[in-house]
């Protein structure tokens, strides 16, 4: 694609214009794009920890693992499933008509990852709710009576602290594409300067791929 | 253009890879309802890998950036994998030897 050049004096912000410290938009653009991979990577071994945890009390406890895995509900995780890939298709159609300059659609495209995203964590609310219901929430209230309680709760405890922060990174990529849609409606992005909605969308996949692994990993397990 | 990072990707890849993730997200559900034995884990992990893998690949763009792009995004993966590996070496070698006196 031909970027318009820099209008000479360098505004601040805009399309066509880049900070002081770079020398074009091009570099602008890979610089902003490897900062975000350097984050997505931090973020890799954030969410890591976590799954390191999974992984060797899964390995110390499969039984009470797979007993406490059958208590969720697999129906709305494959439906969440669903929805997240769908949010990520949307999400990367809005980066495309980002690149194109089309600004309805990218305003559309936004709109509806910000939907799909919601409809998500509507659902994952509706399963909280069933599990303080079912007193599978860690802590004095917990009730286990078919198997191991004390190792189920382990389960729960990663189930609950996993999915939060998983959902905290949506909530926070929610508030982000709020903003995006406001500056897109407005015309902030075009074919010269889309660099915002990119990163948030490689952030969102991100999140996307999150999930793609804590759902077989705690809703499908032992289910044969 | 700069080291194709402004890749333009044309629509029908995106949808083909959105097919793909949804029919892989079907498979993982039924196959996880088929006994396999220990196998469950290894083809949920597998479709799980390939679905991120196709993630990163189209939707994240990484197919068309740069280098300096990959080395971050597989560093990223590298250094997780060590941290798994080293910890499960670990956790699953304490029984072997037995305990001193034991």
């Amino acid at each position: 694609m031909s970027s318009r050049a820099p209008d000479g004096a360098h505004t601040h912000l805009g399309a066509s214009a880049y900070a002081h410290q770079f020398d074009s938009a091009e570099q602008q653009h890979s610089a902003s794009q490897l900062g975000m991979w350097v984050f997505i990577a931090q973020e890799i071994l954030f969410f890591g920890g976590l799954f390191v945890t999974y992984t060797v009390y899964r390995f110390s406890y499969p039984q009470a693992f797979a007993q406490a895995s059958h208590h969720l509900d697999v129906t709305l995780g494959c439906f969440n499933t669903a929805v997240l890939i769908g949010s990520s298709l949307t999400m990367a159609l809005a980066v495309h008509s980002a690149q194109l300059g089309q600004r309805r659609r990218q305003t559309l495209y936004l709109i509806l990852t910000i939907l799909l995203g919601s409809i998500f964590l509507g659902v994952k609310t509706i399963e909280y709710g069933h599990k303080f219901h079912e007193h599978l929430v860690p802590g004095a209230t917990f009730l286990f009576p078919d198997g191991d309680a004390r190792h189920a709760q382990i389960f729960f405890s990663l189930y609950f602290v996993m999915t939060g922060l998983h959902a905290l990174h949506m909530v926070i990529g929610i508030a982000i594409l709020a903003v995006l849609t406001v500056m897109a409606w407005r015309g902030s992005f075009g074919s010269a300067y889309y660099s915002p909605v990119e990163l948030t969308g490689l952030y969102w996949h991100f999140v996307d791929i999150i999930w793609i692994f804590l759902f077989p990993l705690l809703y499908l397990i032992g289910r044969h | 253009m700069s080291a194709g990072s402004d890749h333009i990707v044309p629509i029908r890849i995106y949808l083909a890879i959105f097919a793909a993730l949804i029919a892989m997200t079907a498979f993982t559900v039924w196959v996880a309802f088929v006994d396999l034995g220990p196998l469950n884990l290894v083809v949920a992990l597998g479709v799980a890998v390939t679905k991120a893998t196709l993630v990163v690949l189209f939707f994240m763009h990484v197919k068309y950036s740069s280098k300096l792009t990959w080395l971050v995004v597989t560093s990223g993966f590298f250094f997780l994998a060590i941290m798994i590996a080293l910890t499960m070496a670990d956790i699953v070698s304490r029984g072997w030897l037995g305990t001193p006196g034991g």
